[in-house]
């Protein structure tokens, strides 16, 4: 007996020393864990990051660029709010930008930025961006990092189901959140039901130049088509739309929205319509709105109002639309990286509902309807339905993809990231967000080819997250590594505006052919000074154009005389620089606009109406050289009626 | 004989590199320029290593007064010099060709070689007294004054071979791509000499 007392003993004092080395371990493995974290997240000063992040400004109107894993902002890129830091919306160039048929309109809420692609995978070529409020598609530059064009979309309202690209950016597709009386007229807004349309926009891209063209509107029952994701793969060909509000309420949405037990996701099998089109098919309608195109040679946008737009009654293409009933007014609507899976995210439930693209096709070939709403056929639920993830959290909004056969899914309610695998719809892991996550964003997660070492999650309530600052805060990101088989949250950091969703790439892509000025040669603005001999001022009027050349650390000229009170002054400035981050600025003292952000070899122009007699200083904003403080000069501005002749000089 | 001659006529064909490839090179690289601007010296004329570089380095120089980088037609060197080296291959090619039909004996080839090394020396004088003047024939009215230490003014010339600190800039000055084939060429040259004594030689006492 004393023996075994013995080793039990001894086993006892054994089993300690295991759990005491345990916990030692434990310790410090967490401890390792942590610091491998900051690892992960450390770009060493100098060092580049391995992803651009372009994430929406939301109700900034903007882009902004991040670096990936840092969470270091790079640049806002002004789409469709005025941004006087360059002169964008401000500057004569700029301003017919922000044309539309609602006259100049000076901002948006931009939500949904796309990457073009090329069989399915990223290009980097461009990046397209929705304007929510008045409806408008832009696209952005993935060269100058600028906006090249903006397309208004006449017959929608709020247009939320965009800017998503198809495969091969043959078209850049933007549905209507709010659906509106087509042709818009006066009419009771009670009689919604039935009267009122929902136009689905396919945008054209030109494969060549990414010149914009809205080549037909399908004009959809009077539900709200909330966010949308192309096919593709073998699903190449359709678009996928998520719907809500199927009850067409007019009034208090958040119950009579909330009625039916299924919305639908609208499959659009836009080839087919494409191809009734180029038929002939379509009625033309007339219509007003704005075609805005920006140059980089002559660094000047022109806006253009388009007279007629296409539309199409989808019971007119037999086989072209069909309805994918799905629980719960779903939000997000999510195609995996096969093309296979349609995941609807119904937001007031639990469990996500994924479509089966082979089954719909199946269902579609047996026929086998469940009635029809508008003339549009309804396929059975139980037809298309892949299956179920019984995720145990609550208001599941968006989806994307690792390429490794597994999704993520944010739950705004539960506050989480939920990973499921597809095929067994089992959840895998969870973690918490910090609060409330809206979209998340794995670069090109929403491709035929994702890089699934980062998810980003961007979370709609800040709280405590950072240092407080007043009421209003910055929003909040979250990033994680998900290259195992648990997420594990490596870093957290405050985003700009408000980050509906964002689209990365890896920076091996962009990076090299980031352009690092704009050529003086190629600078075919009517209105530069190419050379210092040709700056001048000339008078046309009460008009006076001043063509003045900017290079460290002078302007040429720098003292005018024979500006009156009364004159409407354009200063057409053109930074002679050809070196790689040499910006000069320009200001005048008492201008109603904003500064100018000239880039090397770059032409802008600025009205300034001269108010009160004097001498009016001008000067560089940027700190461009060892001289940058003597980068200024004088206007004398002089009574209405003097008769002083128009003179400038620099250096006399 | 044949061999010495064959390594003559390749030996001066060589420094038809030069109308191809820089002589020289010079960069100047500055916390501001991570990626450094430069300038490659060609028999022709000075070029920018990138488009606008040679832009870019007199709008810096301007702040201390140096004068603009010379065009080809601000300089007679750039006209004179591709005469003087097609000159030279010309006459190279020639004695090689005589020298294969033994109309010219080894002897010839080492004087090319002298030849084509005054004028070689006489070449780096006159680059080094144009570097000089470049560096230290300042604009009196140059916005940057810079004294040296003991109170004279300071100037910017860059070295004519390595490394030298220069206010913000670090400048590196080497030989390029045409003065290794020059120097090759050349060496051939004194190559074919000895091959061509050598050969010579042992048939002395039978002769
Ligand atoms: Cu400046």
């Amino acid at each position: 007996m004393k023996k075994i007392n013995y080793s039990i003993l001894a086993l006892l004092g054994l089993v300690m020393v295991f759990t005491s080395c345990n916990d030692s371990g434990k310790k410090s493995s967490n401890g390792a864990l942590a610091s491998n974290n900051a690892e992960k997240v450390y770009v060493a000063p100098g060092e580049q990051d391995e992803f651009y992040a372009f994430m929406s400004g939301g109700y900034s109107g903007n882009l902004t660029v991040y670096g990936l894993p840092s969470g270091r902002m790079f640049k806002e890129i002004p789409v469709f709010s005025q941004f006087p830091t360059s002169g964008y919306g401000y500057s004569e160039e700029t301003k017919p930008m922000l044309n539309t048929s609602f006259g100049f309109v000076p901002w948006d809420d931009s939500h949904h930025p796309d990457i073009s692609q090329t069989n399915g995978e990223l290009d980097g070529r461009w990046i397209f961006i929705n304007g929510n409020n008045t409806p408008r598609i832009a696209r952005i530059s993935l060269s100058t990092f600028e906006t090249e064009e903006i397309i208004e979309l006449p017959n929608s309202a709020g247009n939320h189901s965009s800017s998503f690209i198809t495969e091969n950016t043959e078209y850049v597709v933007a549905g209507t959140r709010f659906s509106v009386p087509v042709p818009q007229r006066d009419m009771p807004i009670n009689e919604y039901k039935g009267n009122f349309k929902g136009a689905l926009s396919f945008v054209s891209v030109d494969p060549e130049d990414g010149r914009l063209d809205l080549k037909f509107q399908i004009m959809m029952p009077g539900f709200n088509y909330d966010l949308s994701h192309p096919g593709r793969g073998k699903s190449h060909g359709w678009f996928f739309f998520t719907t809500y509000n199927t009850e067409e309420a007019n009034s208090l949405l958040e119950v009579n929205a909330s009625q039916n037990d299924k919305d639908f996701i609208a499959a659009i099998n836009w080839k087919k319509i494409e191809e009734y089109v180029n038929n002939g098919g379509g009625t033309k309608m007339p219509a007003n709105y704005a075609h805005n195109v920006y140059s980089d040679e002559t660094h000047t946008a022109t806006s253009t109002m388009e007279k007629e737009v296409l539309t199409v009654d989808p019971t007119k293409v037999p086989g072209a639309v069909y309805f994918l009933p799905t629980p719960k007014s779903p939000h997000g609507c999510d195609v995996d990286p096969t093309g296979n899976y349609i995941i609807g995210n119904g937001k007031l439930s639990a469990d996500l509902t994924v479509h089966s693209f082979d089954k719909m096709l199946a269902a579609i070939d047996g026929k086998k309807f469940d009635g029809e709403a508008y003339g549009i056929p309804i396929l059975k639920f139980d037809d298309v339905l892949a299956g179920t993830v019984k995720s145990g959290g609550l208001g599941p909004l968006h989806t994307e993809f690792d390429g490794k056969g597994n999704a993520y899914t944010t739950f705004f309610i539960s506050s989480e990231v939920v990973k499921w695998k597809l095929g067994t719809w089992e959840v895998i892991d969870r973690k918490p967000t910090y609060y409330s996550v809206g979209h998340l964003m794995i670069p090109g997660g929403n491709s035929a080819k994702p890089f699934g070492k980062y998810v980003v999650a961007m979370n709609k309530i800040t709280k405590d997250r950072y240092l407080p600052t007043g009421p209003e805060l910055e929003h909040s990101a979250q990033l994680y590594d998900i290259t195992g088989d648990k997420m594990e949250l490596i870093y957290d950091f405050p985003t700009h505006g408000e980050p509906h969703y964002a689209a990365g790439i890896p920076a091996e892509i962009l990076a090299p052919k980031s352009q690092k000025i704009y050529k003086l040669a190629e600078n075919k603005h009517p209105m530069a000074t190419l050379g210092v001999n040709d700056a001048r001022v000339e008078r046309k009027g009460n008009e006076v154009h001043v063509y003045m050349a900017m290079i460290r650390s002078h302007f040429t000229p720098d003292n005018i005389e024979g500006i009156k009170v009364g004159d409407k002054v354009y200063f057409h400035i053109t930074n002679h620089e050809q070196d790689f981050d040499v910006p000069h600025g320009f200001a005048m003292i008492g201008a109603n606009n904003s500064e100018l952000l000239i880039m090397p070899g770059q032409t802008k122009s600025l009205v300034w109406e001269p108010k009160e007699v004097g001498v009016w200083p001008f000067y560089c904003t940027d700190f461009c050289s060892a001289l940058h403080q003597e980068m200024q000069g004088y206007v004398r501005v002089s009574p209405a009626n003097s008769n002083i002749d128009l003179s400038w000089s620099l250096g006399e | 004989m044949k061999k010495a001659s064959v390594l003559m006529i390749i030996g001066p064909l060589l420094l038809l590199g030069l109308y191809f490839f820089p002589l020289w090179n010079i960069m100047l690289g500055a916390p501001q320029y991570p990626e450094p601007l430069g300038m490659n010296i060609h028999i022709t004329g000075i070029q920018g290593v990138s488009e606008f570089d040679l832009q870019n380095i007199d709008g810096l120089n301007h702040y201390i007064g140096m004068k603009v980088i010379p065009k080809p037609e601000d300089m007679w060197e750039f006209t004179v010099f591709p005469y003087v080296i097609g000159g030279m291959v010309a006459l190279g090619v020639i004695i090689g060709i005589f020298g294969l039909m033994h109309k010219v004996s080894y002897k010839w080839f080492l004087g090319w070689f002298i030849l084509m090394s005054i004028l070689g020396i006489l070449g780096m004088y006159d680059f080094n007294a144009w570097l000089l003047d470049y560096g230290s024939n300042l604009d009196p009215h140059a916005i940057i004054k810079v004294v040296n230490p003991d109170g004279t003014p300071m100037t910017y010339k860059p070295p004519l071979l390595g490394y030298q600190k220069m206010l913000n800039f670090d400048v590196t000055s080497l030989p390029h791509t045409g003065a290794y084939m020059m120097f090759i060429g050349m060496m051939l040259t004194v190559v074919a000499f000895f091959v061509g004594k050598k050969a010579i030689k042992p048939k002395t006492p039978l002769s």
